[in-house]
């Protein structure tokens, strides 16, 4: 009797043993969290500046609501295709997981593109003032963030092709941390868009 | 999968240089790369240290004779930054963290091999990348804190390199930090619980905690200085309408857990080095994990109490006040569970329970210090003298240096399995610890009769102390020599010291020394009790 739960006491322990993925998921969360405190310095920094530094007289700082609005709607909508890409590459159909991920890309691409043509069209420029300061480095340091994420999307999506492809149902631990990354940015994102553009 | 992993390590492994060339190659194994850091930042800490030195010499007369005033910055900044970033922080966590946390969780290898590869690789180019930077238009000027504005005025192109090197290496930093926690939390031996693992892993697990909660608004608050020196930006700058005092709340948003960073992994080698050397349990073991977390809460929310002189509101000078006293009481407990550790137990008298001995000596007295400056009136008078440097210095030199000495000494063999020389150990630690306390111990006074910090010049009436105080630095100068001397010499001649010569319960000392390539021959021993001195019997040699 003891025997027999020892035996499957070891099978348990070595199965635990074998949960791969748990510790490198873990890791790419313990970064996020410290990737995220860079962005809770900003925030404090932009909510400091708000609450104690006046808007010099004469200066400059106006945010237009609609393209924010549109870019929340596009990465808000990103995160539910990438989300269908992975529920597709469980299932093990890659053509369709590539195909949602090319189209959560071109979200984010139409992201960047939307973020440059409200850079271009505002009153004003990096160094006009405080605020103008730290709207460019904030939405900077996210388009950053979302930039990479693109990029990573593209990458992973040409390891999900159906033939040859490295990324598939039983390696699927780099498109699930793509996904994870890519829900963070859209989170960081959505308070962002609080904190600069609705407050 | 630790199978599978270490079948892929071992490939590796075949394929990385063998002997003495390893230490210079992108090494996976985390025995390799923990001598990597240390031998790297020991190297760093000779230049600190030299660095030092010129600083008390340029001080052993009143007038800014010895070296021109801007070089005289220079040195202090980059002393500072070498100390800290490249020769504490680095050694107390990256070296005996990755020599020992993977040998207490029992795991083969750290849970992200090639990422702390990485780290460690960061850290050479960005230190010498500092020190290069004084030979491109002088090096940062600003001090170790690069406040602005000053730092937005003085030479660029020093301040830039400045900013980049300790960008890199918060990277490392984190990456490390990132390592230590999946490996202590998620690599654990199958049965090993984690009330039951050594001390050193809880202070590992509470600095990286800090490191990954605190680092990251460094590196955000570094850019944005940057930008404002490269770009002409004003987030720090008055002139445009900056707040230079955002800039201060977010660097001691770092920088005051840095210091934890610091001390905390000491804290965890002291509680590992005690017990073996007095043959005792380590007392209060739940106490001191609490009292750790304690710290690391707590560490975080104190940092505007170096900002009393800042135009910090009342309220704000309360809370932080009340804070910083708060964190004596976990740091009490550790010390008297210290105290209460060597307690009627057999005191073995050895270079490496000196050190710790004078670990705790030197950070009561620091620690005193501590909470006197944490009271704002008393802080008001002393803040930006000598004072505040002497107790600094008590806490990192007669805190951290201390325990890292220690701690060299009682792993020496377990890296090279030779015995350090005890008469050249102890004579090392007795010039250290005159030499140290001849150095600082004056500084309290010179602080409260009002010598300020990091100025060249100062007023004639201070000048004997300040001999006294260089005549101390000298003699911590000379200290590195019989270290020096001792480890060179006991690497090749040394005693042998047998597998375990500590007679030591703690499972690194449970394999051969120096240990083989995948840490155990056969499976990792469980260890449920590391600290059993006096329950098991242990067979004497």
């Amino acid at each position: 009797m003891t025997s027999i739960k020892n035996s499957s006491e070891i099978e348990k322990s070595s199965q635990i043993e074998e949960h791969h993925e748990d510790f490198r998921m873990f890791g790419l969360i313990t970064f996020l969290i410290a990737d995220g405190m860079t962005f809770a310095g900003f925030f404090a920094a932009y909510l400091t500046y708000k609450a104690v530094n006046p808007l010099p007289e004469g200066a400059i700082y106006e945010l237009e609501l609609p393209i924010p609005t549109l870019n929340t709607i596009l990465l808000l909508v990103s995160s539910a295709t990438f989300h269908k890409s992975g529920k597709a590459l469980l299932n093990k159909k890659n053509a369709d997981s590539q195909k949602w991920l090319l189209i959560t890309a071109s979200l984010g691409i139409a992201f960047l593109i939307c973020q440059l043509f409200e850079y271009f069209n505002l009153p004003f420029s990096l160094t006009d003032n405080l605020f103008a300061s730290t709207f460019y480095a904030l939405t900077g340091f996210h388009g950053l963030h979302v930039t990479l994420g693109t990029l990573m999307i593209l990458i992973i999506s040409w390891q999900t092709r159906p033939n040859g492809g490295i990324v598939s149902f039983k390696n699927s631990f780099p498109l699930e941390a793509v996904e994870l990354y890519w829900h963070f940015v859209d989170g960081i994102w959505v308070i962002l868009f609080i904190i600069l553009y609705l407050l | 999968m630790t199978i599978l992993i270490n079948s892929k390590n071992q490939q590796k492994e075949s394929l990385q240089p063998k002997g003495f060339l390893r230490y210079f190659s992108f090494s996976l194994d985390h025995k390799v790369i923990g001598i990597q850091y240390l031998v790297c930042g020991f190297l760093f800490y000779l230049v600190g240290g030299s660095l030092a030195s010129a600083i008390r010499i340029e001080l052993a007369s009143p007038m800014s004779d010895f070296m021109p005033r801007d070089v005289y910055n220079q040195v202090l900044t980059l002393h500072g930054t070498i100390m800290i970033f490249l020769w504490i922080v680095p050694v107390v966590n990256g070296a005996f963290g990755n020599y020992l946390i993977p040998f207490y969780v029992g795991a083969r290898d750290m849970a992200f091999p090639r990422l702390n590869a990485v780290a460690f690789w960061l850290i050479p180019p960005s230190g010498l990348m500092l020190i290069a930077s004084y030979f491109v238009d002088g090096a940062a000027q600003a001090g170790w804190t690069a406040y602005p504005p000053l730092s937005i005025t003085t030479p660029q192109s020093g301040q830039i390199i400045w900013i980049l090197s300790v960008l890199l290496l918060g990277g490392s930093s984190i990456f490390g930090g990132i390592n230590f926690i999946a490996t202590i939390l998620k690599l654990r031996r199958p049965g090993l619980k984690l009330m039951q693992l050594p001390m050193y892993c809880w202070a590992m697990l509470g600095t990286s905690i800090l490191v990954v909660l605190s680092t990251p608004v460094l590196a955000g608050t570094l850019i944005l200085l940057s930008f404002d020196i490269v770009a002409h930006t004003g987030f720090f700058n008055p002139v445009l309408g900056g707040n230079v005092v955002v800039y201060q709340h977010l660097f001691w948003f770092y920088s005051h857990p840095a210091v934890y960073i610091m001390v905390l992994p000491a804290f965890g080698l002291v509680s590992e080095i005690l017990p073996i050397h007095c043959r005792k349990p380590l007392f209060g073991y739940t106490t001191m994990v609490f009292s750790i977390m304690g710290i690391v809460v707590l560490g975080l929310v104190v940092w505007a109490h170096h900002m009393f002189t800042s135009g910090t509101p009342p309220w704000m000078r309360l809370f932080f006040t009340i804070a910083t006293a708060f964190i004596a009481v976990p740091t009490g407990i550790k010390f008297f569970n210290w105290v209460a550790t060597m307690w009627g137990g057999k005191i073995s008298i050895n270079s490496a329970i000196l050190f710790s001995c004078g670990f705790i000596l030197n950070f009561v007295f620091g620690g005193i210090t501590g909470v006197a400056l944490a009271q704002v009136p008393f802080d008001i008078h002393v803040h930006d003298t000598y004072f505040v440097v002497a107790h600094f210095h008590y806490i990192v030199y007669g805190g951290s240096v201390f325990v890292i000495f220690s701690s060299i000494y009682h792993w020496f063999p377990k890296v090279t399995g030779k015995l350090l020389n005890e008469k050249l150990g102890i004579f090392h630690f007795a010039i250290t610890f005159i030499g140290f306390n001849l150095c600082f111990a004056p500084q309290h006074w010179l602080g409260l009769n009002g010598m300020p910090r990091r100025v060249a010049e100062y007023d004639p009436q201070f000048q004997l102390i300040n001999q006294v105080s260089s005549i101390g630095a000298l003699l911590m100068a000379v200290s590195t020599i019989p270290f020096l001397i001792n480890i060179f010499i006991s690497v090749k001649n040394g005693k042998k010291a047998g597998d375990n010569p500590w007679n030591a319960l703690t499972p690194e000392w449970l394999t051969s020394s120096p240990p083989p390539v995948e840490n155990w021959k056969g499976e990792a021993p469980l260890v449920k009790e590391p600290y059993g001195y006096g329950k098991t019997i242990i067979s004497e040699k």
